[in-house]
């Protein structure tokens, strides 16, 4: 963009579009660098440490499932605490952040079910299992397609954000379920081992890799999220300036 | 089948999920972009940008 960027003077100055697009325009570059970075430090990991003594090679599929999983749930809270934005505080940015988030959570979620299936197959020898943590990751990828469908079968923008960001704080209630699931119900799937009281039960040979691919996803994700955001600026204004170039064209005949 | 099969694939899908990703993101930004030139080009502006060309010219 050619406009001059505003500075940033308080927080709030964020719901200024044109600021948030200037603030993306010098943030970008910097995380895609990290970003790839990250995952060329991560896929070296991934395949130069060991394998498992029970799980042999398969360990690795570890190193793209648990972040693409991680993702799918932080995608949500942010979609969540941007319904809060949309609901509570009217930001303008917060519907838009919402909209622009869920065809990435959605991708990321439904990574995390293709990888995890292909993990199962091997160790578990099914490659699905209608069982709590499954159905329950199975369900978040499913409300990501219904609030992409949502979002985007209003023509006003201004009417969806409402319905949607209630809908998405409904859905949250997801959330901690997935997370849980593991230990609230039988399930074929592990329990936590990374995040616990009790501190990490994973070998440091596995951890390492899995944390900097945690990292690299992450990194990704902030990417791709900021440029959906500033997608979703520019198509509301393609929009608004094609409304006011019929009112102009109506006025002249 | 290899677990060494199940890994490729899995790192398969998860490079086609991230392509598929940053491809949409770029191209979605691509099209936004190209249409709000258009539409500069047909004479139609934001009334913000005429408003500060404006306050500039004064």
């Amino acid at each position: 963009m050619s406009e001059p960027i505003p500075a940033i003077k308080k927080f709030s100055d964020l719901a200024n579009p044109t600021i948030f697009l200037g603030l993306t325009a010098r943030i970008v570059p910097f995380l895609a660098v990290a970003t790839a970075l990250m995952f060329a430090f991560g896929l070296y990991l991934a395949f130069t440490t060991e394998g498992d003594y029970q799980q042999g090679e398969t360990v690795r599929i570890m190193y793209v499932h648990v972040p693409a999983a991680w993702l799918s749930m932080m995608c949500y809270s942010i979609m969540a605490a941007s319904a809060l934005g949309t609901l509570v505080w009217r930001h303008p940015l917060a519907d838009v952040s919402a909209k622009a988030a869920a065809p990435l959570g959605a991708g990321f979620t439904f990574l995390a079910l293709v990888t995890g299936s292909l993990w199962g197959k091997p160790m578990w020898g099914t490659w699905w299992e209608w069982d709590a943590r499954l159905t329950s990751v199975f369900v978040l990828f499913l409300m990501y397609l219904g609030l992409m469908a949502l979002t985007r079968a209003l023509d006003d923008p201004a009417k969806s954000a409402r319905v949607a960001a209630v809908l998405i704080l409904i859905g949250f209630v997801n959330i901690p379920i997935i997370k849980f699931s593991v230990e609230w119900w039988n399930t074929l799937h592990q329990p936590a081992s990374v995040m616990r009281m009790d501190g990490s039960a994973i070998d440091g040979e596995f951890l390492r890799p899995l944390l900097v691919m945690a990292g690299a996803f992450t990194l990704l994700f902030f990417t791709l999220h900021f440029l959906a955001i500033r997608n979703e600026i520019w198509r509301r204004r393609v929009s608004a300036q094609r409304r006011l170039a019929a009112r102009m064209a109506n006025r002249e005949s | 089948m290899t677990h060494a099969f199940y890994v490729a694939l899995s790192y398969a899908a998860s490079g086609i999920v991230v392509a598929v990703l940053v491809g949409w993101t770029l191209l979605d930004g691509r099209a936004q972009q190209r249409a709000l030139k258009e539409l500069e080009a047909a004479g139609i502006r934001r009334r913000s940008a005429a408003r500060d060309q404006a306050e500039k010219k004064a």
